[in-house]
């Protein structure tokens, strides 16, 4: 078992990213100067209005596509900057909304399909660790069922156990949790703690759902509309371990309804210019 | 804990075989096949013996040798080595052709999928010569290949290799762009990517290909062998297959063989599809539970 707490990594640093695509034969600026530091080990929530261009910044992260302007380093290293190859990583493992198992591969092979293929391992040593990470999930008795046969909760965990599988310096989590019930995504978001506590990987983590980046995030950035920059960042001072029980202190309370009115503002703005746009 | 990688037996055994015969027997929905099948037998038994009921031939039933009659030409059909000859014959062209088509469709489609270059190249061909129906190419056939049997099962190939190829690019073309990007995050290497994303991707439209394509393999392989004079055998039948058992019913004038022909193409076709089936669930388990 390697030794993950030994030295801390995982540290982003985004400075002054521009990212624009072109949609329709015209450029569209998605990210304009975005820079905000994630500490290594901390759960970094954004939020922000639908389609401001959060979910381009997971991918330039993640390596998925390059950026136009501006750096992104992940502690020393350089990952993004313009004219750079962008390049996907094992050390940067990405959960995504609508979830994406294997749907032919059991719950044990898809958590170890990354060492498999990277042949960093014997099999049978990744095979013994998905089944520790899978029991560590509460799914030890899963672990030759299909995805296909589990509830979309318990899929989303296997998923994020594969993550964990790569041992990563960073976790990417694109709205992981959006498809699910208000009861599963509660007990998610404990499941989602209780392994950051034992294996604290820095979380970049994307929602919609205020109550849930004030419960998880060590920060929560708000993001403006359209084209995508931090708008504020929100530091969450409520100490770790957070149990169900911080959802009634006044201070959570304070801090969504902070976190509540700074989006709906961005909303409103991002809504009116929109409009303009529309008439102009 | 080697014994991980390997997911719990899920075959069946044969200790419960009877149990599930008997539960697959009286299954409500054999209940209704046996129901339907007998009730064109009597249709079909009070239609062709009508000419004595009433009088008068209905028309079109009327024409038709009544079942009992094909099933005593059936039964002298089955104590004759060239009935089965017939049988064998016409099913070695389909595996034959069918085997064909699997092992170059296959290759073909994932190239097709995967590379678009060779998509490029390929696919307009492929798609200008695609709707030429299998029977179009027999007299082609007889002319590019040196035996008849090659030239049956080329055009049996024909037949079965479309669906195949198209049912592959299609399966290949619904893969997951999210599955893509995490194999990919996960350090799967291109090769790794065909084999263990693109392959698994596709093998539910290739089981669904694979019926398709073993469907048309049968009317084929009846249309050739009727053309084609039924090979090697001749008039004398045995080589000739089941094609040329109908057709050499027809010229002979005895019309409840032709009914039996029929009738063994259609359970014939009927048992391929069903085993092909019963591959196709094998190779996909993980769906079993959408059953």
């Amino acid at each position: 078992m390697p030794a993950l707490t030994s030295q801390r990594r995982g540290a982003l640093r985004l400075d002054r990213v521009v990212k624009a695509y072109t949609s329709g034969g015209a450029s569209v600026l998605a990210v304009d100067g975005c820079s905000f530091d994630v500490a290594a080990g901390e759960i970094c929530v954004v939020v922000g209005p639908s389609g401001c261009g959060k979910s381009t910044l997971l991918a330039a992260i993640a390596g998925f596509h390059g950026i136009d302007a501006g750096t992104i380093h992940l502690d020393d290293r350089v990952l993004c900057a313009p004219g750079r190859q962008p390049e996907v990583g094992p050390d940067r493992v990405v959960v995504f909304q609508q979830g994406a198992l294997f749907p032919w591969k059991t719950n044990l092979e898809n958590v170890a399909f990354g060492p498999i293929v990277q042949k960093r391992v014997r099999r049978a040593q990744a095979f013994e660790r998905a089944a520790t990470l899978l029991a560590e999930a509460g799914l030890a008795d899963a672990l030759h069922a299909y995805p296909g046969e589990m509830s979309s909760g318990a899929r989303r965990r296997v998923e994020i156990a594969r993550a964990l599988m790569m041992d990563p310096a960073v976790l990417l989590l694109d709205e992981p949790y959006r498809a699910l019930d208000a009861l599963t995504k509660s007990v998610m978001h404990e499941a989602l703690l209780e392994v950051h506590a034992r294996r604290p990987v820095t979380v970049f983590f994307i929602t919609h759902d205020l109550a849930e980046a004030v419960f998880l995030g060590d920060q929560v950035v708000i993001m403006t509309a359209r084209p995508c920059r931090p708008k504020h960042v929100l530091r969450v001072d409520i100490p770790r371990p957070r149990t169900r029980a911080v959802l009634s202190t006044p201070r959570y309370e304070e801090l969504v309804g902070e976190a509540a009115a700074l989006v709906s503002e961005e909303a409103r703005q991002a809504f009116d210019a929109g409009d303009k746009e529309h008439w102009a | 804990m080697t014994e991980l990688a390997a997911a719990p037996e899920r075959r069946w055994s044969i200790g419960n075989l009877e149990q599930r015969v008997q539960r697959w027997f009286w299954r409500r929905s054999r209940r209704r096949a046996a129901l339907s099948l007998s009730l064109v037998l009597f249709i079909w038994q009070f239609g062709a013996t009508s000419a004595g009921w009433l009088g008068y031939r209905l028309p079109w039933l009327g024409q038709l040798p009544p079942p009992a009659d094909v099933l005593v030409a059936w039964l002298d059909l089955a104590l004759e080595p060239s009935y089965w000859l017939s049988w064998l014959a016409s099913g070695a062209r389909v595996a034959m052709g069918f085997a064909a088509a699997l092992s170059i469709g296959v290759p073909f489609g994932l190239l097709l999928a995967d590379f678009a270059w060779f998509r490029g190249v390929a696919h307009p061909v492929f798609e200008l010569l695609r709707p030429v129906p299998p029977l179009a190419w027999v007299p082609a056939a007889i002319i590019f290949w040196p035996t008849q049997e090659l030239s049956i099962a080329f055009v049996i190939f024909l037949g079965a290799f479309y669906p195949i190829v198209i049912n592959v690019l299609g399966g290949a073309r619904e893969l997951d762009v999210r599955l893509l990007q995490t194999a990919r995050s996960l350090g799967a290497s291109r090769w790794q990517i065909l084999r263990r994303l693109l392959w698994p991707a596709v093998l539910p439209s290739l089981a669904v290909g694979m019926e398709v394509g073993i469907g048309i393999t049968w009317e084929v392989v009846v249309a050739a062998e009727m053309i084609s004079g039924g090979g090697s055998g001749g008039a004398a039948a045995a080589g000739g297959g089941l094609g040329f058992l109908i057709w050499s019913s027809y010229v002979g004038g005895s019309y409840p063989q032709i009914v039996v022909g029929m009738a063994s193409i259609g359970l014939a076709g009927y048992a391929s599809s069903a085993l092909l089936r019963w591959v196709g669930t094998r190779l996909t388990p993980w769906r079993e539970s959408d059953t």
